[in-house]
This record gives structure tokens, C-alpha cells and sequence, in this order.
């Protein structure tokens, strides 16, 4: 069959099952949407290509399978850096597809020519220059392959606007050709057995259960694990959603904004088990400190994970659940931990979560508790970046696997919306809040006209508290309160805003108006946003400093940490 | 300490601008690279010096393997490879020294390959501590122009380092 590059693409994408695609056409890209209409799956026309990164990304995250997006050559292949890179840092298994200027033009500067897979060499897995329309099947099934196997990751396919027009026989491949990519997935028995015994002997074990719990989908291995021997589970950032926030055994998130019980367990514990996370600093504190009485099993699908921040005395690299399977299988009788859980319900019942403030002020709290009231936990959380993202991490315990989703190691604010609806057409029946700061919702909020357009059911709540908070709450500790630009106070009224959208909206001040507000959202059959204004000097804690150690983490705000005066605005 | 690493990779340029970019986005010092063809047409080999403990290379092989391109890599150092340089060097050279820096050549067993009026170029392979110390002596008689190609290594014996078709599990797998 001889067709033309441009319906390759599509035939290669309809092959791969894609049922979504987010994007933007523009001049080099103009034969692919020519044909567009011609295929089953649907395009989603965004705002920015930035929002389409962030769409296929949790797209993929939400489903576990590819999310794909397409830009046009120049400025919309660069508008999805950011994106790209995002996914790379937190293992979104995603394809790109960029359209060039023609083969005979490439290195000339010629008009929207950037050398875009230059540039994204070090924020893909993996990226390809197509040169050919016959390279284009055999390319793209390395894109897909690359981009949901081993540690998942952005993989960028670039084709020239000529290749895209030049008609030659079609052909997809039955399997990748990649001769030089071989992830292993299985764990090594030795290791596996090695690991099983230091477990049997670990007085004081602690899971420490990141994104690759969640990406393997091995979240009940990790309950069986933690429950057969009864060892406390914590779940860094990214590996929320990956065992129940209501357990008895979670001790929340640890690090820099975690719960002062998971710190603390952390610090004392005389084994870590590592499964699927990567100690990343914001996880660890000082990492020469860390674990400084354990050892440390750490199991992870990418060896260069495993021993670059914390030395492992077992490592194993393999996917998280053959290998929990395996572990589960091999230990054998575990010593007696009852005194070490003793000791975390001691904590946890000293140094509990911050509460909700009851002076009339309304909090971040506030606001998530009646969240969870009102979902019971049961909805697709999407969070930004900022303190609302710390405080949902803390307060909201998610009960339903993978239904957590944030810019966890490259922190992108604009993330949480263009997420939200990229999370939505991976599932579309599963109620979805997107809880954004209202400094990085202004980064995408362009996108609420692909919300508005077609009418999705996302539900945002605004964290409204009129600063860069978390900025603010960084000069206030470390730079004497000298707050300087970060003050967000007067435009937009994001009510204004939703209404220019035709997405209702209402205002909330206070607490007791919370509850309602929320019902009433969640009542409209389409989109709405709640913008609640939260008290500006609202910090989160607790804190660990930055380069200091888990032990130190601060659980509450007091007057040595903070005088508590109001901030000034300058 | 120094370690040399050899890896394999596909003979494109992405491979070669994945492998350089890498070396500079993780902040590893390089020594000296090279890159060249092997027996085998579609691969090339990349031989690289690096200083560093053995956790920080450890991290650099673990990173190489993660591109695509890259079929095998091995840390030569604790096998005594085989370790050869090449430097061509113009020397100044007036009729009275002549002499004296042909002797050097004769020493070092290098090469005179151009003779001019005022200046000879040499070419000296070795391990790169001969190349230094050669270098060094013929400073004395004023070095106009110097290169070096940087290291290529090979194990001794029979056994290869070269890439077998498929990525090999390395050994912490
Ligand atoms: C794109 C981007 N620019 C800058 C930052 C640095 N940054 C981290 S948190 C933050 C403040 C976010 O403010 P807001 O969105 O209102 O959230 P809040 O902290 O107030 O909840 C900033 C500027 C970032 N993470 N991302
Ligand atoms: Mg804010």
C-alpha cells in the first residue's frame, strides 16, 4: 500500500491504539491535520503547545498507556520543552510528534526551523529525525516501545514537512528494532534472596514507595507486603496513590513538607526499602544523614537510580512488581515489630498534621478536608506546584490507586490544568479536581477554553491566597521576611475569568461556605471553579530545612520559625 | 583516579551529540575522548578518560547505557589495556639544535615526518605519560604547535570488549 508520510503517521498511531491526540497545527505540520479527519481517534485542539504536553503526559500517567501530542515545526516544537522535560523527570510514558521545515531546508534557518531534536536530547528517553516516509512506520513503533517500556519516558519522532508529503510503501513492524535497548525487568534471585533475609532480620523496616509502585502497577504487591510483615509504608510525592491514605500502616509523605512521623520513622528505621522512588533530595533531607542507622534495599527499574544519592547495600533492578512478587515469595518468618510500630503510633499520635485553623480564616485545610468529604478520596486529585500542592499531599488520603497526579521533580507551575484534562480522557468517568495556586493556573488558563469547549467535567479549585505562596513562605523563614515580587493581589477576578469562558463560577471566603460551594460544583454536569480565597500568610508545615536532616524536621510553625506577623506588600 | 572507558554505540551523530551532552549535563570531567570507527561498520567506538571515585563512574557507565544508541560499555582500568596516544608536535629547530632533537626522536621511538627551515614535526605514539614526558623535553626547544588524538584502549589477550549484536545485561543486573 503506498500512501503518503502523513497518513502513515496516523495509520502508526491507529495501530498503537492511541484514542486521543492533543495539539496545534501550524505551517509544517499542515499535511498531518490534512488527513487528520480521515482516522478514528480524536484531536484535541489546545491552546498552547505547552498544554498539550501536559495533556498527553497525564494522559499517560492516568491510563499506563501513551499520551501523544503533536506540534508544528519552530516555536511549537520548542513550546513543548517544558512539557517534555516535565515527563522525563517523572517517568510519563508519552510520544511527541513534530512536523520540520522540508529536508532540503534543514541547517538553512530557515523559517520556524529550530533544531528540535537538538534541543530536547536531554529532556527525552529518546528522539528521532525522520528521512524518510519508509523510516516512518519503523520509527514510530521504537517511539511507542521506548516511551511505555522500562522506566517510562517522552520520546520525540521529528519528520520534515516533505516527508510528511512524499507517498511510499507502508509497513508497521510487528516488534521495535533497538538493538541497544534492553531494560531489565526481572529481579536477580540472588539479590532478590539477599534482600528477603535482611528483611527477616530488620527490627525497625520502613517502605519507602515511590512513582514506580504506580507506573508497575503493583500497588497490591506493596499492600501484601507491608500487611503480610507488617512494616510501615511511606509514599514520597510522586508514589501517592500508590498504597490506601487510610491505613493504619501509611505514614504519609516524607522530606521536606512530609509528616513529622514519616521523618522521624525515616531517621530511626534500621532497614529502608526503597521500591520504585530515587532518594531525591526533597525527599531525604541532608543525604549524608539519611539512613544513617539503616541499610538499604532499593528496588528500581533503572540502575542509574539505584546508589546515586544513597549507597544500597541490596540493589535490585527490576520492575517493582515481579520484583515484590519475588520478595514476597522468599521471606520466610520476619522478626517481631510490634515495638517499633508502637513507637510510629506514638508519633503519629504526638506530632499529628497541623490542624485546620478555627479563627474564621480559611485554610488550605479547609478546603481539602471538605474535598475528601465530599469524594470521599474516590476522584483524580491533579495538583500544581506551590504549598496547596504540600498541603494536598498531606491531607488528602487517597484511597483509590494512581489517582494522584503532580509536577513532582521538575515542580512546573501551569502543570495542574492542562494535566486535569489530560488525566480526564484517559478517564472519562472518574470524577477529577484540579486544585491549582493562582500563580501557576495563570500559566496555562488559557487551556479552560479546551475545558469550556468541550464541556469536560473538571472541577477546579482555585487555592487563591493572592501570592507566589510558597515563594513567600521562603522570604518569610529564610530571607527576613524581605518579600519581594511575589505578590499576586488584584487581577484576574477569576470568576470574571471562568465567565469568559462560560464555565460558572463562584467565590469563597469563608470556611462554612466550603462544603456548599463544593456540592454545588459538583452538581453542574460540566466544568466549574470554586475560587477560594485562602488566608495569604498561611505556611505550610511541617519543614525540614533545606541540607539538614529528616531528625530536625520542624512539625509546627512557632514563633522561633516565624514571628507570625503579617507580610508586607510591596 | 583515572578510569578508561570504552563503549560501543551506533554510528550516527545523535549518538555522538547524546553521549557529549550527557558528559556535560551530569558534570563529569573528561580527560579525553575519542571516537572512532571499528571493525564492525555500523558501530563506533568511544574511548574516554575520566577522573573520578569509582561510585562517580560507576554513575557514568550507568548513564551511557541508558542511550539508546549505546551497545556496551566497559571501565578498562583494572585490566592494564593496552593505552596509545598519538601527538604531532612542530618544533622549532635551528641547524644547532637538529641533532639533539633527533636524538630525542630516536629515544622515544617517534618520527620526524616534515622538515623545514626553522622547524621539524614529529610524531610520537605511546601511553599518554610518554607523550607528556616527550612533550616535555621538546618545550626546551619551543613547541609551535602541538595535538594530541587522545587515548584509544584495548585489553590484552584474547577476550574483546567489543559489542556483541544485542545490549548485554551488565553486572549489577
Ligand atoms: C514555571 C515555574 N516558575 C517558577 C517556579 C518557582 N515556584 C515554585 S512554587 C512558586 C509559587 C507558586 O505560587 P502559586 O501557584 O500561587 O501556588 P501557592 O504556593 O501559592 O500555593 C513558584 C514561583 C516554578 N516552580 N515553576
Ligand atoms: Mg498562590
Amino acid at each position: 500500500m503506498k500512501i503518503n508520510g502523513a497518513r502513515m503517521v496516523c495509520e502508526s498511531l491507529a495501530a498503537e491504539g492511541v484514542r486521543v491526540v492533543f495539539g496545534l497545527p501550524g505551517g509544517a505540520i499542515m499535511p498531518l491535520y490534512d488527513v487528520l479527519p480521515e482516522f478514528p481517534f480524536r484531536h484535541i485542539l489546545v491552546r498552547h503547545e505547552q498544554g498539550a504536553a501536559h495533556m498527553a503526559d497525564a494522559y499517560g500517567r492516568a491510563s499506563g498507556d501513551v499520551g501523544v501530542c503533536l506540534a508544528t515545526s519552530g516555536p511549537g516544537a520548542t513550546n513543548l520543552v517544558t512539557g517534555l522535560c516535565n515527563a522525563m523527570m517523572d517517568c510519563a510514558p508519552l510520544v511527541a510528534i513534530t512536523a520540520n521545515v522540508t529536508s532540503s531546508s534543514i541547517g538553512s534557518d530557515a523559517f520556524q526551523e529550530a533544531d528540535i531534536t537538538g534541543i530536547t536530547i536531554p529532556v527525552t528517553k529518546h528522539n528521532f529525525l525522520v528521512r524518510h516516509p519508509k523510516e516512518i512506520g519503523p520509527t514510530i513503533k521504537d517511539a511507542f516501545h521506548l516511551a511505555r517500556t522500562g522506566r517510562p519516558g517522552p520520546v520525540l519522532v521529528d519528520i520534515p514537512k516533505d516527508v510528511l508529503q512524499l507517498e511510499a510503501e507502508y509497513t508497521y513492524p510487528a516488534k521495535p528494532n533497538l538493538p541497544g535497548y534492553n531494560p531489565t525487568t526481572q529481579p536477580n534471585a540472588l539479590q532478590v534472596r539477599k534482600a528477603a533475609r535482611l528483611i527477616e532480620e530488620a527490627s525497625r523496616p520502613v517502605i519507602i514507595a515511590g512513582h514506580g509502585v504506580i507506573i508497575s502497577q503493583a500497588w497490591d504487591e506493596l499492600r501484601e507486603l507491608a500487611e503480610k510483615h507488617h512494616i510501615p509504608v511511606i509514599n514520597t510525592l510522586l508514589g501517592l496513590s500508590g498504597f490506601p491514605g487510610d491505613h493504619q500502616l501509611f505514614l504519609g509523605m516524607p522530606g521536606m513538607h512530609g509528616t513529622a512521623y514519616a521523618c522521624y520513622a525515616s531517621d530511626q528505621a534500621d532497614l529502608i526499602i526503597g521500591v520504585g522512588n530515587r532518594f531525591d533530595d526533597r525527599a531525604t533531607g541532608k543525604f549524608s544523614a539519611f539512613a544513617s542507622r539503616a541499610k538499604v534495599i532499593h528496588i528500581d527499574i533503572d540502575p542509574g537510580d539505584i546508589g546515586k544519592n544513597v549507597a544500597a547495600d541490596v540493589p535490585i533492578v527490576a520492575d517493582c512488581k515481579p520484583a515484590l512478587q519475588a520478595l514476597i515469595r522468599e521471606i520466610g518468618q520476619c522478626a517481631d515489630h510490634s515495638g517499633w510500630l508502637t513507637q510510629i503510633d506514638q508519633w503519629k499520635e504526638q506530632f499529628p498534621l497541623p490542624k485546620a485553623p478555627e479563627d474564621g480564616s480559611l485554610s488550605h485545610r479547609h478546603v481539602i478536608d471538605e474535598l475528601w468529604q465530599a469524594t470521599q478520596g474516590r476522584a483524580m486529585i491533579v495538583t500544581d506546584v506551590g504549598q496547596h500542592q504540600m498541603f494536598m499531599a498531606q491531607e488528602f488520603p487517597f484511597l483509590v490507586p494512581n489517582s494522584h497526579f503532580s509536577s513532582g521533580g521538575l515542580g512546573t507551575m501551569g502543570f495542574a490544568l492542562p494535566a486535569a484534562i489530560g488525566a480526564h480522557f484517559a478517564r472519562p468517568d472518574e470524577p477529577i479536581w484540579c486544585c491549582a495556586g493562582d500563580g501557576g493556573f495563570q500559566m496555562t488558563s488559557q487551556e479552560l477554553a479546551v475545558v469550556s469547549k468541550y464541556q469536560l467535567p473538571i472541577k477546579i479549585a482555585l487555592f487563591n491566597n493572592q501570592y507566589l505562596g510558597m515563594v513567600r513562605q521562603w522570604q518569610e523563614l529564610f530571607y527576613n521576611r524581605n518579600y519581594v515580587e511575589v505578590d499576586l493581589s488584584g487581577p484576574p477576578d477569576f470568576v470574571k475569568l471562568a465567565d469568559a469562558y462560560s464555565i460558572p463560577a463562584w467565590r469563597v471566603d469563608r470556611p462554612d461556605e466550603v462544603s456548599a460551594a463544593i456540592q454545588r460544583a459538583i452538581a453542574e454536569p460540566g466544568p466549574a471553579l470554586i475560587d477560594f480565597r485562602i488566608d495569604p500568610t498561611e505556611n505550610v508545615f511541617p519543614m525540614v530545612l533545606t541540607g539538614t536532616p529528616l531528625a530536625d524536621v520542624i512539625p509546627y510553625e512557632t514563633k522561633a520559625t516565624n514571628d507570625a506577623s503579617q507580610p508586607v506588600r510591596r | 583516579m583515572k578510569h578508561t572507558l570504552v563503549a560501543t554505540l551506533d554510528n550516527n551523530p545523535f549518538a555522538f551529540n547524546r553521549v557529549i551532552s550527557l558528559f556535560r549535563a551530569r558534570g563529569f570531567v573528561i580527560d579525553s575522548l575519542t571516537i572512532g570507527q571499528t571493525d564492525v561498520q555500523d558501530l563506533m567506538r568511544l574511548t574516554v578518560v575520566v577522573d573520578g571515585s569509582k561510585t562517580a563512574v560507576e554513575q557514568v557507565i550507568k548513564q551511557l547505557y541508558k542511550i539508546v544508541e549505546v551497545r556496551k560499555v566497559s571501565d578498562l582500568s583494572d585490566e592494564q589495556p593496552v593505552a596509545r596516544e598519538l601527538a604531532l608536535v612542530k618544533v622549532t629547530s635551528k641547524p644547532a639544535t637538529r641533532a639533539e632533537i633527533m636524538q630525542l626522536v630516536d629515544i622515544y621511538r617517534a618520527r620526524i615526518v616534515d622538515v623545514a627551515l626553522a622547524s621539524v614535526m614529529i610524531e610520537v605514539t605511546g601511553d599518554p605519560e610518554k607523550i607528556d614526558s616527550m612533550v616535555a623535553l621538546l618545550r626546551g626547544f619551543g613547541i609551535k604547535e602541538l595535538v594530541r588524538t587522545g587515548v584509544v584502549a584495548m585489553v590484552r589477550g584474547s577476550s574483546t570488549r567489543e559489542a556483541a549484536s544485542l545490549k548485554e545485561v551488565p553486572a549489577w543486573a
